[in-house]
């Protein structure tokens, strides 16, 4: 099921990506407040809602470091070899993953979606080695404490 | 940018890791891999097997098969997921002797703790050469039952190397006492998908630092012709030395489980055919190897071909010398017997 949905997503990448731009900010701003007035207290249920909501869209896997708008709405941390510059040498013919051939690369799809998107010569920038402490924690508490940037609307 | 070394005693150049080349201004290495592809002669390359031994006789035997007819080695590191020495241990082993080695460095195996004191100690055993990869999965190998690391990609490894030896640091920021001077290498798979967008990963790559890039098994030459073009769009080609692989098929069997089991393998069907009917199989896979070397020297951009010949190592220099592709040029040999050096060794 959550395949299926990924792959809608990254097939709609373009709108998904207009959704992120519209959507976020305002995600963001609201989390600033709540973190302003409650501090740590909320970062559970926050977390939780965030894996829920980017786990049944996109599969996430709660890395930390979301660069699905740079991806193609297609999560790295999908691959097999969790490459997060990719694809590697080993993808199909058919462009299903060299690990998994029941599952298509998710490197293709990640070029595939970024052709879509407005903004999708993100996908050019090199993704610096992750930081493995940030599993699990939400990208977007994160933003709102700014712990990293925001990247669209740092950019754009 | 940086000074030129002088080696300590210039008699014994390139024959001990202790001992190394001069390095010459705007390169980045000792070694005489760089010397040749900045001199702009066109680079061959090929890849040593390095054995499931613990014999370093082996290593300097498989090496000496390919003496005069390339300008560096890849040891391959656990290549395919399977265990065997090494890729250091052989570089080792082959800098001692005087040989320019490639190591190849996976993110399967390794961590990036682990890697980067790898790199630290290959740069002190007098290896100039990395090639930076992500590695085949576990499951391809003889332990797939083992866990796959995966700690960085193909890209942030060759980041990594080059944030060591241009700001003599780790990934930590930890300052480093003395630099490993490397040329870094990145491979490129331009046969399969996604076809359209390999160009643009290659760009990625050379961004993160790669100096040279070698490629994946060529046997589709417009296919080639077509990345090629695209890479020079870009101008991909003046920025990095593009060197391609070639294989050399056995018989229309190999060829067709390599297509199915290799990952990442393209072999058009004309050429299965080819093999298929030829009386001899083996001399016809040596011959289209030749011919595909040829092919690729001609195309604007490419600046060597990197000979791949799992199992049939020891016709390398022969198909070397039928492709004509070093004209007059002798690639260096060493002089002594490898008897003699696996003594001091």
């Amino acid at each position: 099921m959550s395949y299926r949905v990924r792959l809608f997503a990254v097939k709609h990448s373009r709108f998904f990506e207009r959704l992120y731009h519209s959507v976020n900010p305002a995600i963001v701003g609201t989390l600033r407040g709540v973190n302003k007035v409650f501090g740590k207290k909320l970062d559970r249920p926050i977390t939780a809602m965030e894996s829920g909501l980017k786990g049944f869209l996109f599969d996430c896997k709660m890395c930390g470091n979301c660069a699905l708008s740079k991806t193609g709405m297609s999560c790295p941390m999908n691959c097999p070899k969790t490459i997060r510059n990719g694809p590697c040498g080993g993808v199909r013919a058919d462009g299903m993953c060299e690990v998994k051939p029941e599952m298509k690369c998710v490197w293709v799809q990640a070029w595939d979606g970024a052709a879509r998107m407005k903004f999708g010569d993100d996908i050019k920038d090199i993704e610096f080695a992750i930081d493995h402490r940030d599993q699990g924690k939400s990208t977007w508490l994160r933003i709102a404490r700014g712990e990293i940037a925001e990247k669209v609307s740092d950019r754009h | 940018m940086i000074d030129i070394e002088v080696p300590r005693n210039p008699a014994k150049v390139g024959t001990n890791p202790g001992d190394p080349l001069p390095r010459l201004e705007g390169h980045v290495s000792h070694g005489r891999f760089e010397q040749v592809l900045r001199a702009g002669q066109f680079a061959v390359t090929t890849e040593i097997a390095p054995p499931d031994s613990a014999d370093p006789t082996e290593v300097l035997r498989r090496a000496s098969l390919f003496d005069g007819y390339v300008d560096a080695i890849n040891a391959t590191d656990g290549s395919g997921a399977h265990c065997h020495m090494s890729s250091l241990a052989v570089c080792a082993i082959l800098t001692r002797a005087g040989y320019s080695p490639i190591l190849q460095v996976s993110c399967r195996d390794r961590n990036r703790i682990s890697i980067q004191g790898d790199t630290l100690g290959a740069a002190a055993l007098g290896v100039c050469s990395v090639l930076c990869l992500s590695g085949d999965d576990v499951g391809a190998g003889d332990h797939p039952e083992a866990k796959p690391v995966f700690d960085l990609d193909s890209i942030s490894l060759a980041q990594t190397i080059k944030i060591m030896r241009d700001d003599s640091q780790f990934l930590s920021g930890r300052k480093l006492d003395l630099a490993p001077r490397m040329m870094i290498g990145s491979s490129i798979n331009p046969f399969v998908p996604p076809i359209a967008n390999r160009a643009d990963q290659l760009a990625k790559k050379i961004d993160s630092g790669a100096e040279f890039i070698q490629s994946q098994y060529c046997f589709d030459i417009p296919m080639l012709k077509d990345f090629m073009a695209k890479a020079r769009d870009l101008g991909l080609t003046e920025k990095a030395y593009i060197i391609i692989g070639a294989g050399v098929l056995p018989s229309a069997k190999t060829a067709t489980w390599m297509r199915s089991n290799v990952p990442g393998v393209h072999i058009p069907d004309e050429l299965v055919r080819r093999l298929e009917q030829s009386e001899k199989p083996k001399l016809e896979g040596r011959k289209i190897c030749a011919e595909i070397m040829q092919q690729v020297k001609e195309i604007d951009g490419v600046a060597g071909v990197h000979v791949m010949a799992y199992r049939q190592e020891k016709w390398v220099g022969d198909v070397v010398k039928c492709s004509g592709v070093l004209g007059d040029r002798k690639p260096w040999a060493p002089e002594q017997s490898f008897a003699n050096i696996a003594a001091i060794t």
